[in-house]
């Protein structure tokens, strides 16, 4: 890593050859900082000043500062894949009467799944915000949150590129003008992946695996139906977020499939919170917290006996989706669903 | 007392920001006053009201609201003084893109939404590439991943930047953010001496100052021709 007095020695492009991620942070500049590739970064900015940074708000020393941390952060960023999150960690703290929390240990693993349960306004999101700001008792719940059984570091709450939580809820919608694959490249742009085009070939056969009706690599996101655009936002997101943790609020039981939608998620390691009502998704999951007047009031784990209630209920839910079929092509429902 | 700048694009969600994270500072006794700088007109003052929080608004009309800004946070830091508030917030309107109201220890909040562009962070200048700490909002109505590629953006023109997104709507988020609104050790008695983080464009034309008339002779100020002769695609 240089010291920013050896940066001012250098051009702009010697310093892409050997930071290419500092495209995003030179094209970003008020100032173009290509237009005489010979000029070191200390010609630059003495030329800037001359010709009056004050037009293209340009301040030197700041520029400085920030390349200095950009090049610092992007080079701690990209090793930072190496600390996988094997196990966050809650500690309980009190509900809103004051009450301790109903567990002594809650532990999420990677690519397992917990589902969340209790009446709206029970608490979901200060418990989802405590994991995002990795807690330390300092939040109105008093919760701790543990990475990997330790403290963890506090880059989880202030480095942007590193956010502990992604999100999924069912008012997201995608607003870019792109297609699909262009708004897969760009995501995975974003994130400085090396062989983008092979990811983002993954992430659509496996969004078109989720997806009742298929779409194609050249569909614009924006019309894409309501299943197609739930199922690439879960490929996305398994595959290309930087967040161990994925949140997902619902899964609607209409254009998706959706126990493959959460195999995808705990194949590529997440560690997944599924907020619910629904007792088909809440048994998917292998263990379940029970919200309750802003705390943890219990947690289960998903039985045995349970887990055979699944079976039922899923044949159930299948039948019902049969009966679906039937109502739209013009058929008659019989009474042989109760045998 | 403690005081915080805040800009922003019209619209990203400063008011709300404000007033969910000044709700949580208010429940643990925290006494907050607000100043709102706007253009032309701003029914701000009513949300702050409602929300229980004493509030003076500037309208600097055809002035850019951040010179507005400049020429007023004195006598309105000594309004919050007298008044004998714990944490003073400005918020003003991000109109001018070249002009950003932050003051040098002052903590500055830029606030920006999801929803405004990837282009936008570039476009906002100083009020971004200057802020301490970076709000986004509306990450509650976008996909994960426009949140992540919007906030890459954002880190690209502001690397030194704490990052939070915050939803305007339900407040999470402003929990967080609120603990770094208040440092015990900050006392405010004036601004008196104090720079501005960056210069706002020293030279203004008539145009700035009203003018409407097209004309080589009510041309005053600073006021730059351009070249017709060279071929420029620059
Ligand atoms: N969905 C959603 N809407 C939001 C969010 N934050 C703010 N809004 C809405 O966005 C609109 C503008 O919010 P304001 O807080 O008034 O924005 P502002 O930046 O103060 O606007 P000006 O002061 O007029 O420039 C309002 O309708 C808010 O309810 C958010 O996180 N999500
Ligand atoms: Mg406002
Ligand atoms: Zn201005
Ligand atoms: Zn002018």
């Amino acid at each position: 890593m240089h010291s920013k007095e050896q940066l001012l020695l250098k051009s702009p492009l010697e310093l892409l050859e050997k930071y290419p991620y500092l495209e995003a942070f030179f094209t970003n500049q008020a100032v173009n900082m290509m237009a005489d590739e010979s000029m070191t970064l200390k010609q630059i900015m003495i030329q800037m000043d001359e010709s009056g940074a004050e037009d293209t708000a340009f301040d030197a020393t700041h520029f400085l500062d920030q390349l200095h941390d950009f090049i610092g952060q992007m080079q701690e960023f990209s090793g930072v894949n190496s600390q996988v999150v094997e196990v966050l960690t809650i500690l309980p703290g009190t509900d809103k009467s004051g009450q301790p929390e109903g567990f002594v240990e809650l532990n999420f693993k990677k690519s397992t799944i917990t589902s969340i349960v209790g009446p709206t306004g029970s608490g979901k999101s200060r418990l989802l915000a405590d994991i995002e700001w990795v807690a330390q008792a300092d939040t109105p719940t008093s919760r701790t949150i543990l990475v990997n059984n330790t403290k963890p570091s506090t880059d989880w709450r202030y480095a942007s590129g590193k956010k502990l939580v992604a999100q999924l809820s069912q008012n997201m919608n995608f607003v870019m003008d792109l297609t699909v694959r262009e708004f897969l490249e760009l995501h995975a742009g974003s994130r400085m992946i090396a062989n983008a085009s092979i990811i983002v070939d993954k992430i659509i056969d496996a969004a078109n695996d989720l997806a009742g009706e298929k779409f194609k690599a050249d569909t614009p996101i924006t019309s894409l139906s309501g299943g197609q655009s739930r199922a690439l936002m879960i490929a996305d997101t398994a595959m290309l977020s930087s967040s161990p943790v994925v949140l997902i609020d619902e899964i609607e039981n209409a254009g998706i499939d959706r126990k493959k939608a959460l195999e995808i998620l705990t194949g590529e390691e997440k560690i997944v919170l599924m907020a619910t009502h629904d007792p088909i998704l809440a048994l998917m999951a292998d263990q379940r917290i029970v919200i309750k007047n802003g705390g943890i009031h219990k947690v289960l784990q998903t039985s045995e006996a349970e887990k055979s209630m699944l079976i039922k209920l899923e044949e159930a839910d299948r039948r019902i989706q049969q009966l679906r079929t039937k109502l739209r092509s013009g058929e008659s429902i019989v009474d042989d669903f109760f045998p | 007392m403690n005081l915080i700048t805040i800009s922003g694009p019209p619209s990203s969600g400063k008011t709300a920001v404000i007033i969910k994270t000044a709700e949580t500072l208010m429940k643990r006794g925290v006494k907050i006053g607000a100043v709102k700088f706007d253009c032309l007109h701003t029914d701000d003052d009513v949300a702050y009201e409602k929300a229980g929080i004493p509030i003076k608004k500037g309208l600097s009309g055809q002035l850019c609201p951040d010179h507005y800004f400049v020429s007023n946070i004195e006598a309105v830091l000594e309004w919050g003084l007298k008044e004998g508030f714990d944490l003073l917030v400005s918020e003003s309107a991000g109109l001018c893109n070249r002009c950003s109201p932050y003051v040098k220890e002052i903590k500055a909040v830029c606030v920006i939404d999801n929803l405004s562009g990837i282009n936008t962070p570039k476009k906002i200048g100083p009020m971004l590439r200057m802020a301490d700490i970076v709000v986004i909002t509306k990450g509650d109505i976008v996909s994960q991943a426009e949140r992540e590629v919007f906030a890459a953006r954002v880190h690209a023109v502001n690397p030194t930047a704490i990052v939070m997104n915050i939803n305007g709507l339900t407040g999470q988020g402003a929990y967080e953010l609120s603990t770094m609104f208040i440092d015990s050790e900050q006392h405010v008695k004036t601004l008196k001496g104090k720079k501005l983080r960056f210069s706002m464009p020293s030279a203004l034309c008539s145009y700035c100052l009203g003018e409407t008339r097209i004309g080589e002779s009510y041309q005053l100020g600073n006021v730059r021709k351009m070249n017709l002769e060279e071929n420029s695609n620059a």
